[in-house]
């Protein structure tokens, strides 16, 4: 199995390496698909395989030599339960991606598919990696062929956006880099006899304690890259410029997969790495999340590009997923990360569909359109769907990633207000308002412009890669635990670990001299039960309650 | 139960079945949307078979049975929270179930002929078949989670059958605003589950039931509150009624169904179920009662005023549903679920009734246009209709008995349900908070005399008189010969709920009728079916004050028919409506425009919100946020510029440095 993921992750490379001696683009065209298939079926072992029950460790797990010099920075793969939903969203989203560029794509098509599949590459890298510097070169691998991505087959301001775009990720990562060798030569001290290490079982293992103020800077250069990568409000805006240069394919990874890459980071080292600062810095991260949702809304509901509406959306609803993680229970975090799965599917869906629309009328203006659903009456189905799971109809599976990460944050004693579950609420009125009246405008009234009587519903191949998407959408809304199961357990692990090391480390903290500002900021009081145990004293206490009241009424 | 529980699911399954069978066949095949009698057929047999497999439950089931519930799966789960697909037979659930299934039914098999003229035939049968779907839902869930995924299903499926014909912009408005508003309501009944979760760590009624001690009095309250918030979205109450006058763009059995039978009545199904949760506030309940009647009275008002039959007769539901809430709020939650069945009875009717009317329109309509004759004119206005009777006697005489039967004239339906209501109006007024609900009873009365006088004059403007559409043009005379009864098929579904409007009631007689000549009497056989599922307040009333109150609400009845009659059953109905706009001056002007509640949320809420984000936010974005990253990239390249010179390339300018750097350690060295 071990090696059945590593085919997984490079045989995307090795297509895209294939792609340089092909001549005819439709035959670029067919690999493509075909590389991204096989991809995918060959995942689907790894799905099938995997053991839900195991926690505090990866499966399928390569574990390399070191191979800068005398850093022990290792090849080091592995899928838990925190990445397997994304790796397998990354593999089921790639051979849609392809789909969807078929007929739109004429410029350089090998060139094209080929950064497609290197984007793959990097992006199954990035969920699979389990040593930090790995995860960061993977990263980076990302960056580099959505640079060209957006830059040569996006749109008008395609240089702009995609220099926009590039530099400011690369600032917030550099910084990290820099807070990453940090780590790297501290966790040697402490826990690998003085030898730099990025190994992730080693950096998140319970010997190795940073110090209250040596966390509070380290998570913050950390925090700062996610932050942008996310997108967090305020560092938000080269994400709708992006969304609206890039072409279809880009969205759509943008949406589905890269920006995953961002919150995924957060629940796999930005929480278990600083966990005393990652816990008092929850109500702030929070709040920028609350804003998020409610910001992205309201500016969504005024724009006039429906491109540019998606991606303002896309801000709304990774609030939710930031706020959720941010809860520190296990209901909120594995309500965000279904979230992440939702997120990808309904806004890649939405950006696929604008996308047909945008062929078809090399138009993305709202007003330009109009009575749309009476030509296009299967794309109407299809964009209803993808906008009711976007706006977390129940029996979609927005709805689901929305109601655990709101019941979660309501319940949450790290955020220790429900007010930020009640203000994110907020957002689930304003969703139904922008997406029903863009929809309605789009789709709905009477046909205004002599050019859309003409347009055609779409074809054969593109209800194919729309269907699986819609399948997704309503199982995960159905029934999510056969989603959820597989990150429950590890989810479930890695809060109440982090909750001990914090605990731990503020124990130790407590004896030292710490600068006023750091007194102020953490909370050294010992907690003596985790979370979870007070959750589950509470609802005891319920029970005893419940029985004591059908006693008295017989 | 346990033993038939299993039947459940079926009743869900089936109408999912005809609504996944219309739905993608329509969608793929062009020659299957043609085959009409098909695709109704399936959709009303969908919705027959789970009326008749709801029938054989209630007759084994006996009020003294046990609810059971049956679990297919889990739905959500995470930590502590776990929700299932569970399903609840129980008195209250099946008795909404047979309302749904069974008036569905008969609106089904009635649309077919209603709507075989419309090339989205396929569509809106899979759509009625869905609300159908998630209206099972929402009344046989056995947790609040499910209820909730029938709440906004039903709000979809409303949605999408008002916005039916989308290609009018102001329909799909029409729509927009329904799902909207609804959603304000969901708001609060999310943050209710939220909370309920928190204290009982569950959301199965049974728990949260089994629960109730838990709360404090305060939680009760807000909790209590919230689930009234989303009560009054969905069925249409202060402050939240709004979007049900403007969601009769919908094709007419919708209005029927949705709009008036079913869906609107699932905020009164919310809090009889959660009667026992309720009961423990009785601020509450009176919160309960006052929106209840203040809705009622306000709906009355502006229902006098209109001319488009459908607004009149949705304004009259929305007052109906205040007497329901109305009747919640006094603890008479039998009173309000018997309201429930009744109104659904004779507002199904009535709703039937007037697309019978509007159909008989639109051929007059249809003909003008086939002669080229240009007449713009509304069918749906009674100001151009009149005597139709003589040309729609079945639907006449249904409409008149559905009349009968909301005005509360012994014996039909509506006078036991609405004087039951009354009665236990009063009654409350002998316990806390007493001086308030007997001040609600006399704006029940009120609204009950309004009620009367209203549907009079509906009914009276559209089938008495002389037919005034040749009057008002006169290009249109003898064009009356086009008014045509509708087919067999439709006034057959009027007759029979005209019929369940007559006998309707007597599922509830009041016991003390009976006991005056008795002694003792036990035939209220609603309140019997009903007794283990909900708790009522107790009838503390002597039988003399309930006669008094009896006669009263029937003669506060016939005095609103008798007003009616005087002054409209000489075919004018502007003259008249000038003169009560002159007794009642300003006040006229509010109703009719409607307490211009859309022009003050529009106004204070919409527009202002929307042009906030537009010139605020959306500029603060781009100039703001976006502007100040682009400030640091400038500061940079700015830095750059300057620090491009030290790097030219020149020996001479590097030699330069040299020197004004050896001078500069010199200094150094020198002065320090």
């Amino acid at each position: 199995m071990e090696l059945l993921l590593n085919i997984v992750i490079y045989l995307p490379l090795f297509g895209a390496l294939l792609l340089l001696f092909i001549r005819r683009d439709e035959w670029v065209r067919w690999t493509s698909l075909l590389v991204t298939t096989a991809t995918f079926l060959l995942s689907l072992p790894l799905l099938f395989q995997f053991d839900i029950s195991i926690t505090g460790t990866a499966q399928y797990m390569t574990v390399g030599e070191p191979f800068l010099g005398d850093w022990d920075v290792k090849y080091m793969m592995g899928l838990d339960g925190l990445s397997m939903l994304l790796f397998m969203l990354t593999t089921f989203m790639a051979p849609i991606v392809v789909l969807s560029s078929w007929s739109s794509v004429t410029k350089h098509v090998a060139g094209f598919f080929s950064m497609l599949l290197i984007l793959q590459t990097g992006s199954l890298g990035v969920f699979a990696a389990l040593d930090l510097l790995m995860f960061y070169v993977f990263f980076e691998l990302t960056q580099i062929p959505m640079f060209f991505l957006i830059g040569i087959w996006g749109g008008e301001d395609r240089i702009y956006a995609t220099v926009k775009f590039f530099i400011y990720t690369l600032v917030g990562w550099l910084l990290m880099l820099v807070a990453l060798i940090y780590v790297g030569y501290a966790a040697g001290n402490m826990v690998n006899e003085g030898v730099f290490t990025t190994d992730w079982r080693l950096i998140t293992s319970p010997e190795f304690q940073l110090g209250l103020v040596e966390q509070t800077w380290l998570f913050l250069a950390f925090g700062f890259a996610f932050c942008i990568k996310i997108p967090i409000f305020p560092f938000h805006s080269w994400l709708p410029l992006a969304h609206t240069e890039a072409p279809t394919a880009g969205s759509v990874v943008l949406a589905a997969i890269a920006l995953k890459m961002g919150t995924y980071a957060v629940l796999r080292y930005l929480i278990p790495l600083f966990p005393n600062a990652a816990i008092a810095f929850a109500p702030m991260f929070a709040v920028l999340g609350v804003i998020g949702i409610i910001y992205g809304a309201l500016v969504a509901m005024v724009q006039k590009d429906v491109k540019k509406l998606v991606a303002y959306s896309s801000i709304s609803h990774l609030g939710f997923v930031v706020l959720g993680m941010f809860a520190f229970n296990t209901i909120a975090a594995q309500g965000a990360i279904i979230q992440m799965v939702n997120h990808g599917l309904s806004t890649g869906a939405l950006f696929i569909i604008v996308g047909m629309l945008y062929e078809r009328r090399h138009s993305r203006l709202i007003s330009d359109f109009g009575g749309v659903a009476k030509m296009m009456p299967v794309l109407t189905v299809m964009f209803m769907i993808a906008t009711l799971a976007s706006i977390g109809l129940p029996g979609l599976n927005g709805f689901v990633g929305e109601f655990l990460i709101l019941v979660g944050s309501f319940n949450s004693s790290v955020l220790g207000s429900y007010w930020y579950a009640v203000l994110a609420a907020v957002g689930v009125i304003l969703a139904a308002g922008y997406m029903l009246w863009m929809f309605q405008r789009v789709m709905f009234g009477s046909v205004t412009h002599e050019e859309n009587k003409k347009l055609t519903d779409i074809n054969a191949r593109e209800i194919a890669l729309l269907v699986p998407i819609m399948i997704l959408i309503v199982w995960i809304g159905i029934r999510p635990t056969d989603f959820t199961r597989f990150s429950e357990a590890q989810v479930t692990w890695m809060l109440e670990d982090t909750q001990n090391r914090a605990d731990a480390i503020a124990q130790q903290a407590a004896s030292d001299k710490l600068p006023s500002w750091a007194e102020k900021l953490y909370d050294l009081t010992p907690h003596l039960a985790s979370e979870s145990d007070k959750l589950a004293a509470g609802s005891d206490k319920n029970q005893e309650a419940i029985n004591q009241t059908i006693k008295t009424e017989h | 139960m346990d033993a038939y529980v299993h039947l459940v699911p079926w009743i869900l399954l089936i109408p999912l079945a005809g609504f996944l069978f219309n739905g993608l066949l329509g969608l793929s095949s062009e020659s299957f949307r043609a085959m009409k009698p098909l695709i109704g057929g399936v959709a009303t047999l969908a919705v027959f078979i789970p009326f008749l497999i709801a029938m054989w439950l209630f007759f084994v089931m006996t009020g003294e049975s046990e609810a059971a519930t049956v679990s297919l799966f889990t739905w959500i789960e995470a930590g502590d929270f776990s929700t299932d697909i569970g399903y609840r037979l129980d008195q209250l659930s099946l008795l909404m179930t047979l309302v749904v299934t069974g008036v569905g039914a008969l609106i089904h098999f009635y649309a077919i002929g209603y709507m075989t003229g419309d090339e989205g035939f396929w569509k809106f049968f899979s759509f009625m078949n869905l609300f159908i779907f998630a209206m099972l839902n929402l009344v046989l869930a056995d947790n609040m989670l499910l209820l909730f995924l029938g709440w906004e299903g039903v709000g979809l499926c409303s949605y999408l059958l008002i916005g039916f014909w989308y290609a009018d912009m102001s329909k799909s408005d029409a729509a927009k605003k329904a799902f909207l508003y609804n959603r304000v309501g969901d708001f609060a009944f999310l943050i209710a589950m939220f909370m309920i979760f928190q204290i009982v760590g569950s959301l199965r009624f049974e728990d949260i039931l089994a629960g109730t001690a838990l709360f404090s009095t305060d939680q009760v309250f807000l909790i209590g509150l919230l689930i009234l918030i989303g009560a009054t979205g969905k069925s249409a109450q202060i402050p939240l009624f709004v979007w049900l006058p403007d969601a009769m763009a919908g094709p007419t059995p919708v209005s029927a169904l949705i709009h008036a039978a079913t869906m609107v009545t699932s905020g009164v199904y919310v809090i009889s179920r959660l009667s026992p949760f309720f009961m423990q506030s009785p601020e509450l309940m009176l919160f309960v009662a006052v929106i209840g009647g203040f809705t009622a009275i306000i709906a009355a008002t502006i229902a006098l005023t209109k001319y488009d039959i459908k607004a009149v007769l949705a304004y009259s539901t929305v007052s109906q549903l205040g007497f329901m809430f109305l009747a919640l709020g006094t603890g008479a939650y039998v009173a309000a679920m018997f309201h429930v069945v009744t109104h659904a009875f004779f507002k199904a009717c009535l709703f039937l009734g007037s697309g019978s009317v509007i159909h008989a329109m639109h051929n007059v309509e249809h003909k003008l246009h086939e002669d080229r004759k240009h007449v713009h004119f509304d069918p749906q206005d009674m100001r151009f209709m009149g005597g139709l009777r003589r040309y729609l006697p079945s639907t006449y005489k249904t409409f008149l008995i559905a009349t009968i039967a909301i005005a509360g004239i012994p014996p039909l339906a509506g006078f036991f349900s609405k004087d039951e209501i009354l009665v236990m109006t009063f009654n409350a007024g002998m316990g806390a908070y007493g001086a308030v609900y007997i001040g609600l009873w006399a704006l029940a009365l009120i609204t009950a005399f309004m009620t009367a006088f209203y549907m009079f004059r509906l009914t009276l403007g559209i089938f008495h008189g002389d037919f005034r559409l040749p009057k008002k043009f006169s290009k249109t005379q003898g064009y009356e010969q086009h008014l045509h009864e509708s087919p067999f098929t439709m006034t057959s579904v009027l007759w029979v709920l005209a019929g369940l409007s007559i006998i309707g009631g007597f599922i509830g007689i009041p016991n003390f009728v009976v006991a005056t000549f008795t002694g003792t009497a036990d035939v209220n056989l609603l309140s019997n079916w009903l007794d283990k599922v909900t708790l009522d307040t107790d009838l503390i009333l002597s039988k003399q004050v309930e006669w008094m109150l009896l006669f009263g609400s029937v003669l506060v009845a016939i005095a609103g028919v008798f007003v009616a009659f005087h002054l409209y059953d000489n075919n004018e109905l502007e003259a008249p409506d000038a003169r009560i706009a002159e007794r009642f001056g300003a006040l006229y002007q509010v109703w009719s425009d409607k307490y211009k509640v859309d022009e003050i949320y529009e106004g204070l809420i919409v527009r202002p919100t929307v042009r906030f984000s537009d010139r605020v936010l959306a500029a603060f974005d781009m100039k703001g946020i976006d502007g100040f990253v682009n400030v640091i990239a400038s500061t940079v390249r700015f830095a750059g510029s300057v620090v491009r010179y030290f790097q030219t390339g020149l020996v001479q300018t590097y030699a330069f440095g040299i020197v004004l750097g050896v001078i500069l350690v010199l200094f150094m060295l020198l002065f320090r």
